[in-house]
């Protein structure tokens, strides 16, 4: 696995430098202007650094944390009041700390719209990567306790963990980690966007008319993504099932617990007029209490464990784009084939005069009657012409096509990998969290029920 | 020590005296294995070993209910409801089996059929002969909320399991137990029941009764002991306390249902997950099947609550109006004897009344000598001085009588009660641990399943979040 993953690499690495080298141009003014933390030549040897060690990825250089969310208040697009919410990156190279300094980290502060971009940019950059997805836009999947709003609290430290987790993964990926754009995203607050729209990445993204034109149309489909296009929509399908049926257990298992807190009101105000039974009833009533309130804690616990089945929920989507993406380059190699044999076959008529489809122009040379010689030759070097740059396109996006498989598929499994290891987890951690629910409730009914044996 | 004569209109026959020397030595006889079971001795059948002469603190009173316990000679069961169709009607018939040493009864073992008809006139009938004593509540006639059909299975075991408890705190109970009525309730063939229920007061000697409560109600107490008083706000606090706990028992019913039905959809989408992937299938196999247990363990957890907790919850809150009736009861009692005390005064003030008055002048106008007619209307008022005076003596004697009765069973309650509330909560908390126990171990089970599988990885105990997992794992960044 060790040979391939490198070969890859290298190769992006090329492909990056094309990008690197656009940014570059445009860096220095950048630099100077917008960073006032890095010089210049900070920013050079951040670079390099980048290049060269571009077998590691960048999370191991690098401390990555997304450590504060602030409220902010400010115009937006159509000159209108908006309040939104900012995210503190804060970055500190590792070697930094290895070497016994403590430097302060570098930060700067980012809006969700800012990370859609950089995910977006990934995306059409590298196509045939999963690339790992963004937090949740709006509160979705919620049981009654959280509110929907953007603006609760909650929510946004969820999100505040859910981007620093997407940081995260980006930086720790082979090939994502060491893209420029997104260094800089880390390390440069302003100006970044500018950088991002010039390398052009949008022109470059599919139309989704043209993605989906080519579902319908390929002729001959890759099996493998096929099978793993229906996965997808299976891991979709069935996430969101039991995210929703989750959330409607935690909604019900709320009410259990706080409804049990009425004993402990009702308890301490009968143990006022019983003599024998009052204590045992009072004190049995403030583990009702104890047993109510411990809800909240285990429903926060458990939203940590949604969480990790959203992420997996959007990386269904993911998926499904590296499959388009490869039945698009599929569909594009088919017409380009088909293009090329009916060129051929143009040229055949013309050498041989037959005609042996049916077209227009066969039918006005009939009834205008033939074509020169001179004219016909001037035709059958156009259409050679043709026909020669057709068998290059056709070979450049057969290359392309079959660099795409192998690197998507590189890359597939190494999701499979990762998705099997951190969904384990996640259910290991999901016992883990019943157990502890139980225990707690195996200690607060014991006390219970020597309350009430006292009475 | 000394016991107080418990007059015979309102307890048991025969009348008896008991000191509690003699209820010790009752005990040592009962226990001695050669006396014979049927003893035609009277006072050893009187079926109370402890009335309303013991003394009455608590600890005394525990010390006997214990000793009850094994002296027991009666023992009643309701059980094996049958539905019976007729054309007019149908309706539910229990049957009451009861199995007794005591001598009033001709047999040792019962069995006769009956529906709730009859366990109403049975109440009607106690609280009619014992007016402040506390009769254990029977469940409720109509049950209005929700669609509970009269014959549903679970309303029919609820009902019968009330009506079990009914008889048996009627055969616990010293006096109750004796009475006429409850006999012929266990023994009696339905004919002669029916015949029985149909002798009693007339009509109009009970419409009499009833106006003379209504009066005494309208009237009111003028001067109520305090303990009753006492016990009154104690009522109107327990009353509001115990509702309350009943509702909120309700609700956590309803909760665990609602809880129970979200939970069955819970397993069903992991193992539904689990058929599109291949490592993840079997951990994902095993927690819906964890989800699965769990819910029959809550299903548990339902079923005591319904059968146990919110009935006898409940049971107390239909105490609550009893309790009222009895100390509304006393009240009228209290109230009936003030009034003819009232009635006595205004006699005597009568008779000592200047003579000079109407009737007097209007005799005087009809011819009649009035030294004679004075002398007669005298004579009239000292006789229904009298009469009212012995009536007095005897609404006294039954006011005493009825405040003691009521004393005595005021405590014998409030014991019941404690014991039936601790009873109840003990075993719900006993559920609820067990619940979580089970839980436990099912989830354990599980982890310890999928820990052996993880033997190449960290044995840590706490789960590791993503970011940890991203962090250290990217198997091609190495």
């Amino acid at each position: 696995m060790e040979q391939p993953s490198l070969v890859v690499r290298l190769r992006v690495s090329k492909k990056k430098l094309k990008i690197g080298r656009m940014a570059d141009s445009n860096s220095e003014e950048i630099a100077v202007i917008g960073n006032t933390d890095l010089t210049a030549a900070e920013l050079e040897n951040n670079k390099n650094n980048t290049m060269a060690e571009a077998g590691t990825t960048l999370l191991r250089r690098m401390d990555i944390s997304v450590a504060e969310a602030e409220k902010r208040t400010g115009k937006n697009a159509v000159n209108m009041q908006e309040t939104y919410t900012v995210y503190l990156i804060e970055t500190r190279p590792i070697d930094a700390v290895t070497e016994g300094q403590n430097p302060a980290p570098d930060s700067l502060w980012r809006r969700y719209s800012e990370f859609e971009l950089l995910r977006n940019y990934l995306l059409v950059t590298y196509p045939f990567i999963v690339v790992p997805p963004l937090p949740e836009k709006r509160a979705e999947f919620v049981w009654h306790k959280l509110s929907a709003d953007n603006m609760d609290p909650d929510f946004v430290e969820r999100r505040r963990t859910g981007l620093e987790n997407f940081l995260l993964r980006v930086a720790s990926h082979s090939v994502l980690s060491n893209d420029k754009m997104f260094y800089h995203f880390l390390t440069e607050e302003n100006g970044w966007k500018e950088v991002v729209f010039e390398t052009g990445f949008q022109a470059k993204a599919d139309s989704r008319l043209k993605a989906l034109n080519a579902t319908f149309r390929v002729k001959n489909p890759d099996k493998r993504f096929t099978e793993l296009k229906h996965y997808s929509d299976e891991l979709q399908s069935v996430t969101s099932q039991l995210l929703r049926v989750r959330a409607r257990v935690a909604d019900r298992l709320y009410g259990v617990y706080k409804v049990h807190g009425n004993y402990g009101r009702v308890f301490s105000e009968w143990s006022a007029i019983e003599k024998d039974m009052g204590d045992g009833l009072q004190s049995a009533g403030h583990h009702m209490d104890a047993y109510a309130a411990s809800v909240d804690d285990i429903l926060e616990e458990e939203e940590h464990y949604a969480d990790q089945l959203k992420e997996y929920l959007f990386y269904a989507e993911a998926l499904r784009a590296v499959c388009r993406k490869h039945e698009l380059m599929q569909y594009e190699l088919e017409t380009a084939a088909q293009d090329l044999t009916s060129k051929k076959q143009q040229r055949e008529e013309l050498v041989t005069g037959t005609v042996r489809t049916f077209s227009l122009k066969g039918m006005t040379s009939k009834l205008f009657g033939q074509e020169t010689p001179e004219q016909r030759e001037v035709k059958l070097q156009v259409l050679e012409e043709q026909i020669t740059q057709g068998e290059e396109l056709i070979k450049d996006q057969n290359t392309e096509c079959n660099e795409y498989v192998k690197n998507a598929w590189l890359d597939i499994e190494r999701f499979k990998e990762q998705k099997d290891r951190d969904l384990k987890e996640a259910l290991i951690s999901y016992a883990v969290m019943q157990i502890s629910v139980c225990k707690k409730g195996i200690q607060v009914w014991t006390n219970a029920k020597e309350c009430f044996s006292k009475m | 020590m000394s016991g107080i004569v418990v007059n015979p209109a309102v307890s048991c026959t025969p009348a008896q005296e008991i000191t509690a020397d003699l209820s010790g030595q009752m005990l040592e006889l009962d226990e001695d294995d050669d006396l014979e079971v049927f003893s035609k001795d009277t006072t050893l059948t009187d079926g109370s070993l402890f009335n309303a002469s013991m003394p009455t603190s608590p600890a005394s009173m525990i010390n006997q209910f214990e000793e009850d316990a094994d002296d027991k000679d009666i023992f009643v069961t309701v059980d094996n409801p049958e539905s019976h169709v007729t054309a007019i009607e149908t309706f539910i018939t229990y049957r009451v089996l009861t199995k007794t040493t005591r001598s009033e009864f001709d047999s040792c073992e019962y069995e006769v059929r009956r529906r709730y008809q009859d366990f109403f006139w049975l109440k009607g009938k106690l609280e009619e002969a014992h007016p402040t004593i506390i009769v254990h509540p029977l469940p409720e006639k109509f049950v209005m909320k929700g669609m509970v059909e009269r014959f549903n299975e679970d309303f029919i075991e609820t009902r019968r399991r009330a009506l079990h408890k009914f008889l048996n705190r009627i055969a616990d109970h010293p006096i109750l137990s004796c009475s006429d009525d409850f006999k012929i309730f266990l023994s009696a063939q339905a004919w002669e029941l029916t015949s029985h229920k149909k002798q009693g007061p007339g009509f109009l000697s009970r419409m009499g009764d009833t106006v003379r409560a209504v009066a005494a109600t309208v009237r009111g107490v003028r001067n109520r002991p305090e303990e009753f008083t006492a016990m009154q706000e104690y009522v109107d606090t327990f009353s509001q306390k115990i509702t309350s706990l009943d509702k909120v028992t309700q609700r956590i019913l309803k909760e665990q249902k609602e809880y129970l039905e979200e939970l069955k959809e819970c397993g069903p989408a992991y193992t539904l997950w689990s058929g599109s992937e291949e490592e993840l299938a079997e951990p994902l196999k095993g927690v819906a099947s964890c989800i699965e247990r769990c819910c029959r363990e809550t299903e548990g957890q339902v079923d005591q609550l319904s059968d146990s907790l919110v009935p006898g919850l409940h049971e107390y809150v239909l105490c609550t109006e009893t309790l009222k009736a009895v100390l509304k009861r006393r009240d009228n009692i209290q109230a009936e004897f003030e009034a003819k005390n009232d009635t006595l005064a205004n006699k005597k003030t009568d008779r000592d009344a200047d003579s000079k008055d109407l009737g007097f002048v209007l005799g005087s106008f009809l011819g009649k000598n009035p030294e004679e007619a004075k002398r007669q209307r005298q004579q009239r008022l000292d006789l229904e001085i009298e009469e009212l005076k012995e009536e007095i003596d005897k609404l006294e004697n039954k006011m005493e009588c009825a405040n003691n009765a009521l004393k005595v069973d005021w405590a014998r309650w409030q014991k019941n009660m404690r014991g039936d509330i601790k009873a109840a909560f003990l075993s719900t908390a006993e559920r609820n641990v067990d619940y979580y126990e089970k839980c436990l171990a099912v989830w354990e089970s599980f982890l310890l399943s999928q820990r052996s599988d993880l033997s190449a990885e960290s044995s840590r105990e706490q789960p590791l979040d993503p970011q940890e997992t991203t962090k250290d794992a990217s198997p091609q960044a190495t």
